[in-house]
């Protein structure tokens, strides 16, 4: 097991360096003076773009700069945001537990609802049920998350008025951070209400992030379904009499999850996509919104960092997702 | 169908066409994509002649019209109007040029792209492959909607920079199916047989082996197809893709957001239109899959 850790980290090596060098010639690729973007000003005097020139280091050789960018790195510097001027890594670190607590719930909801759509489906292969649980798990991976967004603020929050249409919580509520994520700080709290509030903010972003996962978890488990349900070991079970609820819930659900559980892992990559987009339609305060914030406020330092770190954790994501199906899986951990 | 089969004998590829379609056809819901999607294809070539009015023509005394059959309604704009009082029919009709264009785009110049460096690093191995295989595994690092924004934001927001930015976080998988399907072709008889008889490298590429990779290619190209429409419709809605006043479907959205409580027309139909769009490519890319090869499986 030691091995295959130590051979899926080697891989990695050659990918994170390439992120890294991604990142650092991000700066350079944009139109304009790296110096200037990066101090976030304009119009400079003479002796002033000296002072940035050597504080940024740019009057050293290119590799030179790469060497002192990852020496930083290595430290925990990702630069400044030009415009709170606070350090990325601290930011990123105070919005990160939001985009957490929302990814959570969402793969929650696409396992809670996608996990027995799939085995219904597969139970009832051909029938009606089928094709309807199919074609609407179809539409889900086609759905353009953003207009779905808009649609339930349409249908919940204006037509039927139960759920707040953006942010977190209700302004009237100041909880004291202490892990970050809201639906845990609330209930420490003794505000009454507040997480009831916390809730009833998260209920839409979780369906709009969750709905592609979901659709995606119900085909893959559908699939593995049908296959395990023709092996042997099914048609032994169904013959020593069990019932068709331990046949399927017991002696191959617990064979078709390998794939899934695959597949959900995957989903992490996914996940940070879809955060942009229902982070930027409920004003959720997380790691998405702040991404294309930053871009629009052309804060290049913030985009630089947390293309880094969001890099970095999928592909720690992926690491430990495979690591896991290895562990599973006797074939994978022995062939290695 | 059955004669002209019969008929054509030694013409393979034509039957190999006949027995394709004949498995295509027993999808009904294949069927249904294709048939939605070519209506489509119909709708952006008649653009011109279909719409009722002007996609960018601002009618100033019918701003936010609801739909013809809701009250206030006119049916001289059957959807209705935005915000600045445009045709919200016509802007739709023109919006599906876009989407198809943008899918073409993508998916020829992520396919075009991605085979031939994935044939490069199947056919020559070695350090190349290695080189090769590393970039693509660091784009695949980022998410890919992620950084096609970063792209866009590097390259200037505008409909052939997002297009550019989306080929680029697609073309990895087209090379890393073109390179396995390579590797494991390279080790046929057909190809030593190629080589003996003094086949050049680059006609042994793309003569005699590309053809053998085709149909998980094919698929791939359906599924990246609906992907482009997605994320591009996606870039629109942040700003960062077509640019006002195009109509394409996304950035209507965007231009549609704050009116959503006030008149939900104008941001149910474009999305409806990118739904169904999207919907019917990936209904066509799961016939294509299982006609082409029953035993690929949707990741």
């Amino acid at each position: 097991m030691l091995r295959l850790i130590l051979k899926k980290l080697g891989l990695l090596i050659p990918t994170f360096i390439g992120v890294t060098l991604t990142s650092f010639f991000f700066i350079r690729l944009l139109p304009g003076d790296p110096v200037l973007l990066l101090a976030g000003e304009r119009g400079v005097s003479p002796e002033r773009y000296q002072d940035l020139m050597m504080q940024f280091g740019y009057d050293k050789p290119i590799w030179q700069q790469y060497l002192s960018y990852l020496a930083n790195l290595v430290q925990g510097d990702l630069g400044t945001s030009i415009v709170t001027k606070q350090p990325v890594l601290q930011e990123f670190m105070t919005l990160f537990p939001a985009t957490v607590e929302l990814g959570f719930c969402a793969i929650l909801f696409a396992i809670l609802v996608g996990l027995p759509a799939g085995i219904i489906a597969a139970v009832r292969r051909g029938k009606t049920l089928d094709h309807t649980v199919m074609t609407t798990a179809l539409a889900g991976y086609s759905m353009p998350i953003f207009w779905w967004g808009l649609l339930l603020i349409i249908l919940f929050s204006g037509i039927l008025g139960w759920t707040p249409v953006s942010g977190r919580i209700s302004v009237l509520y100041w909880i004291e951070p202490v892990t970050g994520f809201l639906l845990i700080d609330t209930l420490l709290s003794d505000e009454p209400g507040a997480f009831t509030s916390a809730v009833s903010h998260l209920i839409l972003p979780t369906i709009v992030l969750g709905t592609i996962p979901l659709a995606v978890i119900a085909r893959q488990t559908r699939s593995a379904m049908l296959e395990v349900l023709d092996e042997d070991y099914v048609r032994t079970a169904r013959a020593k009499g069990l019932s068709n609820f331990r046949v399927v819930g017991i002696h191959a659900l617990r064979n078709a999850l390998i794939p899934v559980i695959t597949i959900i892992g995957l989903q992490i990559g996914v996940l940070f996509g879809g955060a942009i987009l229902t982070e930027t339609i409920f004003s959720w305060p997380g790691i998405g919104k702040w991404m294309v914030d930053s871009i629009f406020r052309r804060d290049y330092p913030v985009v630089q960092g947390g293309l880094l770190m969001i890099a970095a954790i999928v592909m720690l994501v992926n690491l430990v997702v495979d690591l896991m199906y290895g562990l599973v899986n006797p074939k994978i951990r022995h062939t290695e | 169908m059955t004669d002209v089969t019969q008929n054509s004998g030694p013409d393979t590829r034509f039957e190999l066409l006949v027995s394709f379609w004949k498995h295509f056809r027993t999808n009904k819901g294949a069927v249904a994509g294709l048939i939605f999607f070519l209506m489509l294809v119909g709708i952006a070539l008649g653009a011109a002649f279909i719409a009722p009015h002007s996609p960018i023509v601002q009618y100033r005394d019918a701003l936010l019209l609801p739909p013809a059959w809701q009250e206030g309604g006119n049916w001289s704009y059957v959807l209705g109007t935005d915000a600045v009082g445009r045709d919200l029919l016509s802007r739709m009709i023109y919006g599906s040029q876009f989407s198809l264009f943008i899918g073409v785009v993508v998916v020829s110049v992520a396919l075009v792209s991605g085979v031939c460096l994935g044939l490069v690093a199947g056919t020559f191995g070695g350090w190349i492959d290695t080189i090769i295989m590393r970039i693509m595994d660091v784009i695949l690092a980022f998410p890919s909607l992620l950084l096609a924004l970063v792209l866009v934001a590097v390259l200037g927001p505008s409909l052939l920079n997002a297009m550019i930015a989306i080929a680029i976080v697609q073309q990895p998988y087209y090379v890393r199916l073109t390179r396995a399907s390579v590797m494991s072709e390279m080790s046929r008889e057909y190809v030593m047989a190629a080589r003996v008889s003094g086949v050049g490298t680059l006609r042994l590429m793309f003569v005699t082996v590309l053809p053998n990779c085709m149909a998980p290619l094919i698929v791939q190209a359906a599924l990246s197809f609906s992907t482009a429409i997605l994320d591009a419709a996606a870039l629109g809605f942040l700003g960062m893709g077509a640019q006002p006043p195009q109509p394409e479907w996304g950035t209507m959205l965007a231009e549609a957001r704050e009116f959503i409580l006030r008149a939900p027309w104008v941001v149910t139909f474009p999305g409806v239109a990118i739904l169904s769009t999207v919907l019917a490519i990936n209904l066509i890319g799961d016939g294509l899959r299982d006609a082409l090869d029953p035993k690929l499986k949707r990741s």
